[in-house]
């Protein structure tokens, strides 16, 4: 299953006609602790680069974007009872939520992981 | 991602300062962000950094805090007479603010502010009878208009001294006390808003019973070239561990203690701000300080709006410039707020109309799409626990 990169620190999984959408490690790293994601609903048309949806930490508010276009079809529900799992797991049991691929052409204008690993040693 | 961050705002053109410990704090782990025209520590990274468990280790144990960003400045007269030069130092200093300065006894410490003519707040600030002057500790990203405005207002033979050479450390939390009395015998005999000067291993320290978190604590005044010596020797204690700005924000919030420049600036007035207590009685009759009459007016008419404190529902937190609602009308805002990690809910503070600023009055704060439930609560939201004697 391919892992793509933004340059806003967002990762998505693709899996056929779904994409799982999360913020990587590095992101996370930077932002401290998470005390609350506020998910888009599910039926949300969410645009490349536009808000999808708002990580607040003890410090601040943070805007996550989508990656790509598409229909949210599922949000991440552990993350109301636990936002601190986008701590501890960020690439995994912390992703956001779900969505279609309308434009499978959108994804290459994205890094994979040793793009992405460049990327952020270079910051 | 991006982050909607409010760090102090300064023009960006100006160069960023460093502080005598910044390499210490890199050593440290510490993440740096500007602050008040410095690079500052927001937190440390590694085992016990985050800002959670910096401000959690403040609460149950200590935490030491780089605040050399702050003015620490000294006022006297003209006499060569120490304890004379400081009394006229501090009658100088009632022409500008409110408090009695006057009566304050060497090794004795208050709250007070800057007020400008119309009353509003142009700085916090604490004032302490420091034997041969009167030491004023200044906010960071003030230092240099206040300084411009002292200069501005007193008598040409009063003398200003900018202790720009000096670093300023914060110790906080309960352990405090004990920590430091090893390190520097006589100090835990201080009690809170009391102050004196120590030896520490052939340097001069001027440590003040006080701080910004709530806890019981210390500031210490230390030359620049002893303070990397004396932070090691801190944090060499098992029982201290360095904390960043983001610790001492969500304590300080938590604590109820306002931040200038978000909860209180020059458009805001010492009775809105909930700060009539740093209003001495005698001052408020006898007047004789700029602003004191357009505050009289706020105390004897009353204040518009009033600094309240609000327990949010919920898990997201409301930030500074959040409107505040009761049913459709807007009647006020956040000036700022975060998740209090010792409660388990987000906290704020806000200005909020008369009519609506009584404790136990359920509002509702706007966040985006939502409408946040939120009740008028007395502060601070955590208690204080002030060391005040045995």
């Amino acid at each position: 299953m391919p892992r793509y990169f933004t340059d806003e620190h967002e990762w998505i999984d693709v899996e056929g006609e779904s994409a799982t959408v999360g913020i990587t490690d590095y992101a996370q790293e930077q932002l401290g602790d998470i005390v609350f994601v506020e998910l888009p609903s599910v039926g949300t048309m969410l645009d490349k680069g536009g808000d999808a949806a708002v990580v607040e930490s003890v410090k601040a508010a943070s805007d996550v974007y989508a990656p790509i276009t598409g229909e949210v079809t599922e949000g991440n529900e552990a993350l109301e009872e636990e936002p601190a799992l986008v701590n501890s797991s960020p690439e995994e049991e912390g992703w956001f939520f779900r969505m279609t691929i309308s434009d499978k052409a959108e994804l290459e204008g994205l890094m994979d992981d040793k793009a992405y690993k460049v990327f952020v040693e270079g910051l | 991602m991006s982050a909607n961050d409010t760090t102090d705002e300064l023009p960006e053109e100006l160069p960023l300062g460093t502080l005598p410990l910044d390499a210490w704090h890199r050593e440290k782990g510490a993440r740096m962000v500007p602050f008040a025209g410095y690079e500052m520590p927001i937190q440390y990274t590694g085992e016990g950094g985050g800002i959670v468990a910096e401000h959690e280790w403040t609460r149950s144990s200590a935490s030491l805090f780089d605040v050399s960003h702050m003015g620490q400045l000294g006022v006297t007269g003209p006499s060569e007479d120490h304890a004379e030069a400081a009394a006229q130092g501090a009658a100088a200093l009632e022409k500008l603010l409110p408090g009695l300065i006057t009566s304050l006894k060497p090794g004795r410490m208050r709250y007070s502010m800057l007020l400008d003519e119309e009353g509003g707040i142009l700085d916090d600030l604490m004032v302490t009878n420091a034997g041969p002057r009167i030491a004023l500790v200044v906010n960071g990203a003030t230092k240099w208009d206040d300084i411009g405005h002292l200069r501005e207002h007193l008598d040409d033979e009063i003398t200003l001294h900018h202790f720009d050479d000096f670093a300023l450390l914060a110790l906080q939390g309960p352990r405090a006390g004990e920590v430091l009395e090893v390190l520097v015998p006589g100090t835990g005999a201080l009690t809170f808003m009391t102050a004196g000067l120590f030896e520490w291993n052939g340097t001069h320290l001027w440590v003040s019973r006080a701080g910004y978190t709530g806890e019981d604590g210390f500031e210490i005044a230390v030359h620049e070239d002893h303070v990397v010596a004396l932070a090691d020797a801190l944090v060499a204690d098992d029982r201290v561990r360095p904390a960043g700005l983001g610790a001492r924000d969500s304590l300080r919030l938590e604590a109820g203690l306002p931040l200038y420049g978000h909860d209180i600036t020059t458009e805001t007035d010492p009775v809105s701000a909930d700060l009539t207590f740093a209003l001495s009685k005698k001052r408020r009759e006898a007047g004789g300080y700029l602003g004191h009459g357009p505050v009289m007016e706020v105390f004897n008419g009353g204040a518009k709006q009033r600094r309240v404190g609000l327990k949010l529902e919920g898990r997201l937190p409301a930030r500074e410039g959040a409107e505040v609602f009761a049913g459709d009308t807007k009647v006020g805002t956040v000036t700022s707020g975060g998740f209090s990690p010792t409660l388990g809910y987000p906290i704020a503070m806000a200005y909020i109309d008369a009519a609506h600023a009584e404790d136990g009055t359920a509002l509702e704060i706007a966040v985006r799409t939502k409408r946040l439930p939120a009740t008028v609560s007395p502060m601070p939201f955590v208690p204080h626990r002030y060391y005040r004697g045995s």
